[in-house]
Parts: structure tokens; C-alpha cells; sequence
């Protein structure tokens, strides 16, 4: 392959263009630095792009819902001028029971579906209490996560304005959530609530593409995690983009290039180079060298270190962490091309348009956690579900409609291997479907399934983890994702990673390729 | 990477959980010849700490030939596309340029440029290796290999081995039948016969004196040792165990793994491990060889103002200073170091140690005090003893790398 020298220098070179990559070129250009970003897909938008995934029937690709984007990225980027509407905002949450009444749990309330006694009066002050926590802990989402055991004051500042945040509480409060903060969901529920449904919703939001079941360790912090990055968003709520998620990205595009950034597409980076100790520039697959100053990656931490730069530059011990990285993703894709619109038991039209969670009980989505541990998947898998052609027709054919599930709990090495057990999966979520929505198996064009083994061909996230990584103690806040690359810098001096591998983590988010660029734009500490 | 670490059969099956130690394949020569039983644990196996006496056993290795059993060394066989940038980029040397047949004292750091520890590689082939090594780390070494295509195994048992030390041994190797052994120059490995199996001789010891180091499969072992004693014996060749080796290898001023530093993987406490760089081994360390584990740290050490180095002591007097802790002044008010190893050299005949201490007392020239504790017939006395901070080796003599070696 002949090699050209491309004849201009940027001062960074950003890899990847999914939503913190582009955020991050975005608020580099901003501060009026020349930014390239290569993009190895004919698109931006990364895992959260928008796909036709059937003739005329177009469906975000992995995250279906934006709801974790902060209001004032939103608004700093312009991204309403470049193009970004919602066909639905502020969606409903429905939790369907098979052969029950559903039941809608929102911020507002309860209501259907007739929960237990006392659970409608501790549902709202659950409510009032988890946003009083994720009020507290929401500050933490906009910075750099401090370092422990530095003599850095801004380091110390830091952590004890995290402790402030959490006195500032009250006692009551405090100790609540320190009670709580170490707990499994499972538990937290139970001591709660009586009715299965209610709790099995609220459960979902706390397993949601983790690789953790109700029971497990640690779900109470996924749970304050995901509500916490929900009140940092601020008003968006459960949002639909129109055009589907990639409508957010094409948005930051457009606002990442009118602020002055370079955006290459079908330009996959094959490695970054190194001069003198230092990030020079990236090599791509076709042989261009391009050089610049430094380098931010927002492609997962494993393929950042081990496929892009190779452990020779790095020492042994960051590469054992690296590889150590739990970062095997537990979570499908599930599209369906419909004939007509689901009709779905006992789910009224507004509560059809909006986020429909198929896990009745936290039972259930246990023994659905309990196959995927040995390398199966259950044969009642729990799903998050939308319909966004009842919000936006035009992803569709005329009358014809899309539907779109998160599926849990679905190995990446499936112990049969996905070859022969594609066809029989995808099936058995068809079949799980009619019990809620009698009649869509005869209304369905076509279907198509993303494991995490696909999503990590596809979109090159090592492992498929659309979090990059799993969120969980050992991988989270100052130690996301390893020790040594917690603060986007990394052992190699002009390399920074901007990614959902980053504080504070997956979701269509923008945080993390925000929070890289201020790190960034500080240089070299 | 493809990495795979053998499963390895103990020699002796018997319930080895009753008799923990394995026995090397010279062990029925070390029992037979052991005059005072003084059996030791070494890296899972037993063996001789003095056949006679220590000093019988020191002296020969100054003055005659000796036989030291090398097996429990933990030896890893690395081989693979990668060998070379795996090495390269786990020691702090530059192994590029060790040729095939050659052999290369190395250090290995940790991610914070403290050392994991110290061993000899032996470039085999063209991509093949041999990393002789004081401790077991097969984690570190496989961990290492992530991302280079090599295989490391631990092939400890596969191979014995055997140290030949002293000014007489390269007499003793060629009436042993080891023809042109005379032409081996210093690190260099060689191939031969003896008894009837082939030997891997390699020009190496850790005593500072003329000597080789012999590898070959166990079942060779004892035919080679009948035959090294056969042929010595009209040489003054004698068995040796680990305390006159580790006279001879103080006097060398070679570092003891566990006595004179503690690796930085097994170190519990902070400020316990040490850097290539404070154990006095910058010349070991290659900052323009590309990267390797502990580089950015060590860079960022080397400028730093440097807080302790490992250096000689000559100390006053004749009683060796064993765990003395080292003051600035005779008042012993300022602690400044203390000594990791000490022994009155017969050959030099001085009061010799190694020591670990602070800025800026560990300039050459520099006056140290020792406080030595003798013990005299259960009655314990303090001395306050004069030291001066002296270049290592304290003894090198010129046979040591004269080829070809003296006839005798």
C-alpha cells in the first residue's frame, strides 16, 4: 500500500465517531483547535447510529431511547440548529405483565394494573428519595473523576466537595444512602414493595445492559448510577431523536464541522503511531499516516491499548489491567419489520408509544440472569421494547411499522456458539413477544438480531459491551476503567481516551468525550 | 499471544505432600559426599548449605575447582516470532543486541521502575531463550506476554544444572573432554560431550572467578558430576554449598534476590522496593532502546535527585557487620542505612558489605559508622565502626575473564 503524507498537521486526532467522539472533536474545535476526526464507517454515528435494517424500515441500532444526553450539551453544541427534533419526549414506561393488567410506573405515579395495598404511597416517596440521591450524586458526572493518594489539591478539592455533596443530604438521608449504596436491587425492592410487576420494572432499570442479575452485588449503584446521569441530563427525559438515535450524531457532526473539525468517514484507524515515547498520529488501514499532536480515542479502552497501540508500549502491569477489563457485553438487539402495529395486551395507545419493559417480576429477570451465567440464555429473556414508528411512521413503510427490543440476558460466547442458535433465539423472542402482543408473530416482514458478538464486529467494541465495560465498583468513577488511565490521560504521553470507557460511562451520553476535552485542552500534567 | 506453562511431573511422585521438597537429580552424590547434613530449602528443593565446612568449600572455590548444584534455579524456556521485542520490552537492557550463544545479566521492573528481580537470559537460537531466574513468575512473565506472539514455560525441571567455579576449572572441564572449552570467552554459551551426554557449557558463575555453569538433562546428571570429579581430582575439585557461594558472590559485590533487595511483587510494605537505579545497576538500564515496563518511571526517577543507593562498605576491624544499621556519626544519632549483606573476606582481607544508603552519604569516599553487635560468650557488645563507602566489585581478579584460562 503506498504510503501518502497527508499534507496537513492537526493538533489532536480523534478516533471513532460515535457521540463522545464527535462531543469531544465538537468542544476541541470549539476552543479552536484543528481536529480530525476518522471515523471507520461510511457514517458517523458509531453504536449510536440509525440502520435499515429491512427495505424501508430504519431502527437505532443499540440504544433506542436517548435520555442521558446533559440539557446544556444539548444546547452548548447547538445541535437543535443542526437538525436534532424529537418525535417524543417525556415517553411513558409501561411494565406489561403476560395474561395481567400493565402497569405504568413513572415519575409522576402509579397507575393500572391495580398494584398492591400500601406500594402506590412507598412508590413516590422512593421517588422523591432516589432523586434526592441522584441529586447528590449527579455533580460527580461533569468532571474529571480526582485521583486518591496524590498531594494535588485540586484532587483533594475534589473529593471532599463529593463528601459535601452527600452530608449536605441531612442525616437521615446520608445514612440511607450509605446504607443502601453497597446492597443488590433485589433486596432494596423487596424491603419496598409488594407487587411483582412494579418491582420487576424498577429492577430492569438497575440490570439494563450490566452483566448483573437483581441479586447481584452491586445493583443498587448501577440503579443510583443511571438515575443520577438522568438528573445530570437534566429535562430530556426518555426522549425519541427523530430519525432514530443516529439523528444525534448526523447533529453533532454538523455541529463538530461547522465549529471547524475535519470529519473523515471509511477512514478505520489500523494504529497509532508513536514517536520519541509520545502519540504522533494514527495510521489507517489503507496506509495513510496522519500526523498531530495528540491523540483521543474514543474506541474502548482493550482496543485503544491492545489493538491500536500494542502492549509493547505500555508496561506490563496497565496491560494486565487492561485485559482484566470485564467487558463482555449481556445484551441484544432485537428488530422486528411489521406488517401493522403491535397490539399489545391491555396497553392503551399514549402507553404504546412510549418504553415498554417485558419483566414482570424480579424473579423473572433472575432465572433470566441465571442461564446467560453458564453460557445460555433463558427461555423467558426480559426486554425493553419501543415501537418508535408509533412516534415517528416515516421510519417505515407507509402503514407498515418497527419494532425494537433490548434483549437480556444474551451471552457473547454462547456455550452452542451463535452460528445454528441465531435462528432459534430469535424465535424464541418472537414467541416471548406473542405473550404480550397477541398476533405480531403473523405481522412480522422481518427480523433481524444483534448479539454482543455482532455488536462487537460491527461497531469494533471489544466484547460487545455497549458500556464499554461493565459499570461496577472495581470499574467505575476513579478507577474507570483501569488505574493509570482514570483521568482520559494514559501512560503514553499525547493519548487520551475519550470513550464510554471513560468516567462516567456508557449510555448516549456526550459526558465522557466532554469531560476528555477539558482534560485534554489542559495538556500534559 | 500464545502462552502455555507446562505441566510439570515432580521427580519423585511419592505423596509429596509429606516430603514437600523435591530432591535434584544430584542429590545421592550431595548425600553421599555431605559430612555434616546440612540440608537447606531452595526454591522447593533440597540442598547442601556445607558439605564440610564453609570455609574448606570457599577456598576451593579461590583456589582449586567446585561443584555447586544449580538445579532449583528457576529457568523458563521463551521462544516464538516475538522472543526478541518480548524480552526487550520485560528487561531493562537491550537485548537486541545479544547474539545467538551469548548470555546477558538483566533486571525486570515493574510498572513504578522497581525491581521484580534480576536473572541471566541465555539466547539459545535465533529465537529461542532461556531466562534463568532467582523466583518463580510465571504470572509476570505470561502477563507480559500479552499482545507478543511467544510461548514461556517453566522447564526448572527439565534441565540440570550445574555451577563448575574456580581458576582450576577450565583444566578440570578439558581433562573431563571438553576440547576448545579454553576458547570461550565470558558469557559466551558452548556445546559439548561429556560422560557420553551432550552439555550446554556456558562461561557464567556468581562466584567473580573463572568458572562455567553446565546444563543437561537430569539423566545426565550424575554421569557428569562422576565425571567432573574424576577428572578434578588431581585439581583439588570439591563439592560446595550455598554459604561459601555466598561469600564468593559478596566478594564479587553480586546482589543476593531476597537479601539485598525484596522483589517489588512480593514487597507489603511502601518504600521496600528498589529501582535498578538505586541498587546501583543504572548501567543495566537502557533509556534509548525503545520501551519497556518501568521505562517512564525510571525516566522520571533519573531525574529526580537520586534518595539511596546500594553501595560497598569497607568497615574497621574484622567483625563482619550483619544487619548493622549505618549512622552519619560515631554518636550515632543519624540513621542513614543499613547493611543487607556483610562478611570478613579471606581473599581480600577486609571487612566487607553491601549497604543501603541515604543521600548524600553514599558518594564513594564517604565515611559511614557501623554499629556492630558481637556476641561473646552470651554477652552481647556494641561497637561503633568506621566505614568507608568503597567501589564494588571488592574482588575481581583478572582470571576471571582471561581467555583462554590458565593451565594448571
Amino acid at each position: 500500500m503506498a504510503q501518502q503524507q497527508s499534507p496537513a498537521r492537526y493538533d489532536f486526532i480523534v478516533i471513532g465517531g460515535g457521540h463522545n467522539g464527535l462531543v469531544c472533536a465538537a468542544t476541541l474545535a470549539h476552543a479552536g483547535r484543528r481536529v480530525l476526526l476518522l471515523e471507520a464507517q461510511s457514517r458517523v454515528g458509531g453504536a449510536a447510529a440509525t440502520r435499515e435494517f429491512a427495505p424501508g424500515f430504519r431502527v437505532s441500532s443499540c440504544a433506542h431511547l436517548l435520555h442521558l444526553m446533559p440539557a446544556d450539551l444539548i444546547r452548548g453544541l447547538n445541535l437543535t440548529s443542526h437538525g436534532l427534533e424529537f418525535s417524543a419526549q417525556g415517553m411513558p414506561t409501561t411494565a406489561l405483565r403476560p395474561g395481567g393488567v400493565p402497569l405504568k410506573v413513572n415519575q409522576a405515579g402509579l397507575s393500572g394494573g391495580n398494584p398492591a395495598g400500601g406500594d402506590t404511597d412507598a412508590y413516590s416517596a422512593y421517588v422523591q428519595r432516589m432523586r434526592r440521591f441522584a441529586g447528590a450524586l449527579a455533580p460527580l458526572f461533569g468532571k474529571v473523576p480526582p485521583r486518591l493518594g496524590t498531594a494535588e489539591w485540586s484532587d483533594r478539592w475534589a473529593l471532599l466537595g463529593m463528601a459535601w455533596q452527600i452530608r449536605k443530604l441531612g442525616r437521615r438521608d446520608m445514612r440511607e444512602l450509605l446504607r443502601i449504596g453497597g446492597m443488590n436491587v433485589f433486596d432494596l425492592l423487596e424491603e419496598q414493595f409488594d407487587s411483582d410487576a412494579l418491582k420487576g420494572a424498577l429492577g430492569f432499570d438497575a440490570v439494563l445492559g450490566t452483566n448483573f442479575g437483581p441479586r447481584s452485588p452491586g445493583t443498587v449503584l448501577t440503579l443510583l448510577y443511571r438515575l443520577a446521569a438522568e438528573h445530570a441530563a437534566g429535562e430530556a427525559a426518555l426522549s425519541q431523536p427523530k430519525g432514530g438515535l443516529g439523528a444525534v450524531c448526523d447533529a453533532l457532526a454538523k455541529s463538530a464541522t461547522a465549529l471547524g473539525a475535519t470529519i473523515r468517514t471509511a477512514s478505520p484507524v489500523a494504529r497509532i503511531l508513536v514517536a520519541a515515547d509520545r502519540a504522533a498520529g494514527v495510521e489507517l488501514e489503507s496506509g495513510e499516516r496522519i500526523e498531530a499532536s495528540a491523540v483521543v480515542s474514543s474506541a474502548d479502552p482493550k482496543t485503544t491499548f491492545l489493538k491500536l497501540l500494542g502492549a509493547k508500549y505500555l508496561d506490563t502491569g496497565f496491560v494486565r489491567r487492561v485485559s482484566h477489563i470485564r467487558a463482555r457485553g449481556l445484551a441484544a438487539k432485537l428488530h422486528l419489520a411489521l406488517d401493522r402495529a403491535p397490539q399489545f395486551a391491555g396497553v392503551e395507545p399514549a402507553s404504546a408509544k412510549g418504553r415498554l419493559l417485558l419483566a414482570p417480576s424480579l424473579n423473572y429477570l433472575e432465572r433470566a440472569y441465571n442461564h446467560a451465567k453458564y453460557g445460555e440464555y433463558s427461555n423467558a429473556p426480559a426486554m425493553e421494547i419501543t415501537v418508535p414508528t408509533l412516534n415517528e411512521p416515516g421510519m417505515a413503510p407507509s402503514g407498515k411499522h418497527v419494532l425494537s427490543a433490548i434483549v437480556q440476558y444474551v451471552p457473547y460466547a454462547l456455550k452452542a456458539g451463535w452460528q445454528d442458535e441465531r435462528q432459534r433465539f430469535t424465535q424464541l423472542c418472537l414467541d416471548v413477544l406473542e405473550t404480550v402482543a397477541p398476533g405480531l408473530q403473523g405481522s412480522v416482514l422481518h427480523a433481524e438480531l444483534l448479539t454482543p458478538l455482532d455488536i462487537e464486529r460491527e461497531f469494533r467494541i471489544e466484547g460487545g459491551h455497549w458500556h464499554h465495560g461493565e459499570l461496577a465498583f472495581d470499574q467505575f468513577f476513579m478507577v474507570r476503567p483501569v488505574p493509570g488511565a482514570a483521568q482520559h490521560a494514559t501512560p503514553l504521553p499525547g493519548l487520551y481516551l475519550c470513550g464510554a470507557g471513560c468516567h462516567p460511562g456508557g449510555g448516549v451520553m456526550g459526558t465522557p468525550g466532554r469531560n476528555a476535552a477539558q482534560r485534554v485542552l489542559k495538556g500534559s500534567v | 499471544m500464545s502462552a502455555s506453562s507446562k505441566n510439570l511431573a515432580p521427580m519423585n511422585l511419592a505423596p509429596h505432600f509429606k516430603k514437600p521438597l523435591l530432591q535434584t537429580p544430584f542429590h545421592a552424590r550431595a548425600r553421599d559426599l555431605s559430612q555434616v547434613d546440612s540440608f537447606v530449602a531452595w526454591a522447593g528443593y533440597t540442598t547442601v548449605d556445607v558439605f564440610t565446612t564453609m570455609e574448606q568449600e570457599y577456598f576451593a572455590i579461590r583456589n582449586a575447582s567446585t561443584l555447586y548444584d544449580l538445579t532449583p534455579m528457576v529457568k523458563y524456556r521463551i521462544a516464538g516470532a516475538d522472543a526478541v521485542p518480548y524480552l526487550n520490552r520485560l528487561v531493562t537492557r537491550d537485548l537486541t543486541k545479544l547474539k545467538p550463544d551469548r548470555v546477558a545479566y538483566c533486571v525486570w521492573c515493574n510498572d513504578a521502575g522497581h525491581v521484580v528481580d534480576d536473572g541471566t537470559v541465555f539466547r539459545l537460537r535465533e529465537s529461542e531463550y532461556r531466562l534463568c531466574t532467582a523466583e518463580r513468575q510465571i504470572d509476570w512473565l505470561l502477563d507480559s506476554a500479552i499482545g507478543f506472539a511467544v510461548t514461556v514455560e517453566e522447564v526448572t525441571e527439565e534441565i540440570a544444572a550445574l555451577a563448575v567455579q574456580g581458576p582450576t576449572t577450565c583444566a578440570v572441564l578439558k581433562a573431563a573432554g571438553l576440547a576448545g572449552v579454553e576458547r570461550m570467552k565470558p558469557f559466551e554459551i558452548g556445546y559439548f560431550s561429556l560422560a557420553g551426554f551432550p552439555v550446554t557449557v556456558s562461561r557464567t558463575g556468581f562466584t567473580g572467578d573463572l568458572g562455567y555453569e553446565l546444563w543437561m538433562a537430569p539423566s545426565a546428571a550424575e554421569p557428569v558430576w562422576d565425571g567432573l570429579m574424576a577428572a578434578g581430582r588431581s585439581r583439588g575439585i570439591r563439592a560446595i554449598g550455598s554459604q561459601a557461594l555466598n561469600l564468593a558472590r559478596l566478594e564479587a559485590g553480586f546482589l543476593s534476590p531476597n537479601v539485598d533487595f525484596v522483589s517489588a511483587e512480593h514487597t507489603l510494605r511502601t518504600g521496600r522496593d528498589r529501582s535498578p537505579l538505586e541498587l546501583g545497576l543504572a548501567w543495566l538500564v537502557d533509556f534509548d532502546k525503545g520501551h519497556f515496563t518501568g521505562r517512564r518511571a525510571l525516566l522520571a526517577e533519573q531525574q529526580r535527585n537520586p534518595r539511596r543507593l546500594l553501595v560497598g562498605l569497607d568497615i574497621a576491624g574484622n567483625k563482619p557487620a550483619h544487619n548493622a544499621l549505618l549512622y552519619a556519626k560515631a554518636d550515632g544519632k543519624q540513621e542513614i542505612g543499613s547493611v543487607t549483606s556483610a562478611a570478613w573476606s579471606p581473599t581480600c582481607k577486609r571487612n566487607i558489605a553491601l549497604a543501603m544508603v541515604d543521600a548524600p552519604y553514599f558518594r564513594t569516599g564517604s565515611t559511614v559508622w557501623a554499629e556492630i553487635y558481637l556476641n561473646r560468650e552470651l554477652v552481647w557488645e556494641r561497637r561503633m565502626s568506621r566505614a568507608e563507602v568503597v567501589e564494588r566489585p571488592f574482588f575481581a581478579p583478572s582470571r576471571r575473564r582471561a581467555t583462554p584460562p590458565a593451565e594448571f
